[in-house]
């Protein structure tokens, strides 16, 4: 894929500070994947200017450019390649203006730290360039070349992350901590479980706590505003038995994704290949069904947002992942005109997609109307965010292949069966009675709320990744959209590629199981991709030799693989676990190797490569949302444990560069393989087979028998 | 000794080696009081159950987490944050370690896990992998990086060597 370039001016990306500095103008945000240090690092390399020169501009609705959602790890093939041209442009600009100056061939010029010079020490600065006026209406040429990989400097190392060094000590490094002048905190008091409706409240109760400045009430929405930060939270205590609620309509059950089945379904054909010469004569047909619950994003640090009311209408600063959109659907509820709203982008805690960061922006909105301009803070409590937030979509899959007499794969077919797994605020794409933030639905006048949409693309949403990327003579895949969702579901960290990809590199295990092939040669014998090859092959050779089976007493040891492409177009990655089964499933060792194209930050991309692993192991071993009939029930860190320090595997990651290749993306590439390498290792250790995350305990003695 | 703060009754503790006092009531968690009275930001909110170690710090020498805390309970006590790690502008070597091997991605969790690992260090100098692991089974990281962050201690602590 391309850089998204559209031929607007340079100063639009680019601003040059007298003191030598270059500011970035970007839409994308600070997620915590680095995505800021690696545009850093791609316009630094490219103008060769010092990296601690280069700094992105905060990113605002005022004055940024929109840039669409941050996610779907498209930041670096997107906006690091259009900073590449546009720096490209700069600098062929500000060197041909400096040749004149100085009286020599732009040849002869060389740039170091900003400032350009000839073979005979004369030399001028960019910013003085810049000042003059060597930029100005300069527009951004899309065909600009970009240094030559040989030229470069900084881009495909490993420069140290410098927003690591204010995270480490304490300073204000997240909205969570930002504090503006007369600022209130507020809370929210949400339903016990969603449908229900709030029947009465006892006012005088809550307002006559400590602090307590108001109480706000909008039909189902309730709202506590104090003074303090603690005086909120026991309003918001208080108000558990101070509101009355209606029952809940009874939950579907949801707990196996099997439910998926019983719900109404649009069937879409895929793809289907299974014409062309008559096959084989089909000696045999192995079937397998593989399912993955919903899982929670639970970032660690809870979903927070301040906003502000004042004449000017409408301030809020966000963690959202898609600040544009925020904007619209927030000047939608709130009934303002956009032009009076401004959404400021701050760094939150990690949030893996879409969670409740815009939805406690609207919460935050309503708070701050009539406080006659005081800020208010509002930050969801950990049950706000694991009862409320937008889960991963649970799954099913189904998956069967026809096996020649000779063991040879005749056709592949694949059946899945999920929801949409998008149902981010939107800019107008959707009715104007219909909004995604959370409260929206709650208020007396209440809004729609949208279903995750029907997959608009092969790669989107429950199908990505759902074509195998292995060659089969005769393959189908079919996607079961199911549109009505039990419980709120949106965008979780690679979509439906991690269940997709799990079903299918656990598949290939069974059918070499079955078969008596070895699983990577199985892999290798349906791949002429030469860059799919390689990565099974470095991960591979990264392990080294197999453990043995056996180990002290009960223990029993075994390895597995999986593989994908990412998006069937993106990064490839290839992963091998090493799992001991004692009382407990372990993952002790895992190899990664990737291959993103050209590498920005060879350790920035190790980092979101092996973090994709150890989260994905999470996943796999520990995480699901739990229900019952009244609801969600995993509303805690015990409820919903998580993978910690004492199970988490050792990780080494191989990084392929390739110099010449457009980069891309690559948080999301690891999740797939690693929770499939996890099944066939256990797999491989004990003789069972697990099709059913989390892959538990109890799952395995069930299947062991 | 346990304070029993009132209103106008302030409660007094030493903060990063230096005296402080709050005149807030006895039971106001010591989160609270650290970020929004005292503006230490590094402790921060995560679950406000003491499940997942985003706001420790450590007490008398014991990290534990402040969420849950009474502020009374510190009343007497010495009380260090993230913030009070680094000694005359020097970072704390599991400050300079964390950054140097690139262990973080958001970095939300790692104050709480630094104030873990430093607690633990203090009374293990010589500490062995798998204590390293318990000490910071209490802390809650969503990103993986925790094979990263127990590089840096391992790096830190006498116990760098080959790894199990």
């Amino acid at each position: 894929m391309g850089a998204t370039v559209v031929p607007d001016r340079v100063d639009a990306w680019l601003r040059f500070e007298p003191d030598g500095s270059v500011w970035i103008r970007t839409g994308k945000v600070e997620l915590g994947q680095g995505i800021h240090a690696a545009l850093e690092i791609v316009v630094a390399d490219e103008l060769d200017v010092e990296l601690d020169r280069t700094r992105v501009a905060p990113v605002d609705t005022a004055t940024s450019r929109d840039e669409g959602v941050t996610a779907g790890s498209r930041s670096i093939e997107e906006s690091g390649e259009t900073l590449r041209r546009v720096a490209a442009t700069a600098r062929r600009a500000l060197l041909a203006v400096a040749a004149a100056r100085l009286h020599v061939g732009v040849d002869e010029l060389r740039v170091e730290a900003g400032v350009i010079s000839t073979p005979a020490g004369d030399s001028c600065t960019y910013a003085t360039l810049v000042v003059d006026g060597a930029l100005r209406d300069l527009l951004v040429d899309p065909e600009a070349s970009p240094k030559p990989s040989a030229a470069r400097r900084i881009i495909g190392s490993s420069p140290v992350r410098q927003d690591l060094l204010r995270k480490v000590t304490g300073a204000s490094a997240f909205l969570q901590d930002l504090e503006l002048p007369g600022m209130l905190h507020g809370r929210i008091v949400r339903p016990p479980a969603p449908g229900s409706r709030l029947r009465s409240v006892d006012d005088a109760a809550i307002r006559s706590l400590p602090g307590v400045v108001a109480l706000v009430r909008d039909g189902d929405f309730l709202g506590v505003i104090a003074e303090r930060e603690e005086q909120a939270i026991a309003a918001l205590r208080r108000a558990g038995s101070a509101a009355h609620w209606s029952d809940a309509p009874r939950l579907a059950a949801t707990s196996d994704p099997r439910y998926l089945l019983a719900l109404p379904a649009e069937t879409i054909v895929v793809r289907d290949r299974r014409d062309g010469p008559t096959p084989p004569r089909v000696a045999r047909t192995i079937e397998a069904e593989y399912t993955r619950p919903h899982i929670a994003h639970g970032s660690v640090g809870p979903s927070c947002a301040v906003a502000r009311f004042d004449s000017a209408g409408l301030e809020v600063w966000t963690h959202s992942q898609g600040i544009f959109r925020l904007r619209h659907e927030l000047a939608l509820v709130m009934g303002l005109s956009e032009t009076n709203v401004r959404v400021h982008h701050r760094e939150g805690a990690g949030c893996y997609g879409h969670n409740g960061a815009d939805d406690v922006a609207l919460d935050a909105a309503l708070l701050a109307r009539g406080r006659a301009g005081r800020p208010v803070r509002v930050q969801w409590m950990r049950e706000d965010e694991f009862a409320w937030e937008p889960y991963g979509p649970a799954m099913l899959i189904r998956l069967s292949a026809d096996l020649a007499a000779d063991g040879s794969i005749i056709e592949w077919r694949h059946d899945l069966w999920s929801h949409g797994h998008e149902t981010r605020p939107s800019q107008g794409g959707r009715p104007a009675d219909q909004s995604a933030l959370l409260a929206a639905r709650h208020l007396a006048r209440p809004f729609v709320v949208p279903l995750a949409g029907r997959p608009r693309a092969a790669s989107s949403g429950g199908r990505r990744n759902a074509e195998p990327y292995y060659r089969f003579p005769r393959d189908r895949v079919v996607d079961h959209y199911v549109a009505e969702s039990p419980l709120r579901v949106s965008a979780l960290r690679s979509l439906g590629a991690h269940a997709n990809v799990f079903a299918i590199e656990s598949f290939v295990d069974e059918l070499a199981a079955a078969t008596g092939a070895d699983p990577v040669e199985l892999r290798l014998r349906h791949l002429d991709d030469v860059r799919a090859r390689e990565v099974i092959g470095r991960a591979v050779a990264m392990a080294g030799p197999r453990p043995a089976h056996s180990g002290d007493g009960d223990l029993l040891r075994g390895r597995g693989l999986g593989f994908a492409r990412y998006k069937n177009s993106a990064a490839y990655a290839a992963v091998v676990v090493d799992v001991e089964l004692d009382t407990e499933i372990h993952v002790r060792r895992a190899w990664g190797a990737i291959d993103a194209g050209m590498v920005i930050s060879r350790d920035g991309l190790a980092n979101q490569a092996e973090g994709g692993i150890v989260q994905a192991v999470s996943w796999t071993l520990r995480e699901a949302v739990s229900t019952d009939a009244s609801g969600v029930t995993s509303r805690d860190w015990d409820a919903y444990p998580t993978l910690r320090f004492p199970d988490a595997p050792a990780v080494e990651i191989d990084v392929i560069d390739r110099p010449d290749v457009p980069p891309v993306g690559a948080g999301e590439a690891m999740a797939g393989p690693t929770s499939a390498a996890v099944a066939n290792a256990v797999a491989d250790a004990s003789g069972v087979r697990l099709r059913d995350l989390p892959l538990t305990r109890e799952r395995f003695i069930a299947a062991a028998g | 000794m346990t304070g029993s703060a009132g209103p106008g009754s302030a409660v007094r503790f030493t903060l990063n080696g230096q005296p402080s006092a709050v005149d807030v009531p006895a039971d106001t968690p010591l989160l609270y009081v650290l970020r929004n009275d005292l503006g230490l930001k590094g402790p921060r909110f995560g679950c406000g159950l003491g499940q997942c170690g985003a706001c420790r710090v450590i007490v008398d020498g014991v990290a534990r987490s402040s969420c849950d805390l009474p502020v009374s309970d510190v009343a007497g006590r010495t009380v260090t944050t993230i913030e009070g790690l680094a000694r005359a502008g020097e970072l704390d070597p599991l400050q300079r370690a964390i950054v140097d091997l690139g262990a973080g991605q958001c970095g939300y969790c790692l104050s709480g896990i630094i104030i873990s690992a430093r607690a633990f260090l203090d009374s293990e100098p010589q500490p062995d992998e798998a204590g390293i692991r318990a000490a910071l089974e209490p802390n809650v990281c969503r990103c993986g990086v925790h094979d990263r962050v127990l590089r840096a201690i391992l790096r830190v602590s006498d116990a760098a060597g080959p790894r199990q």
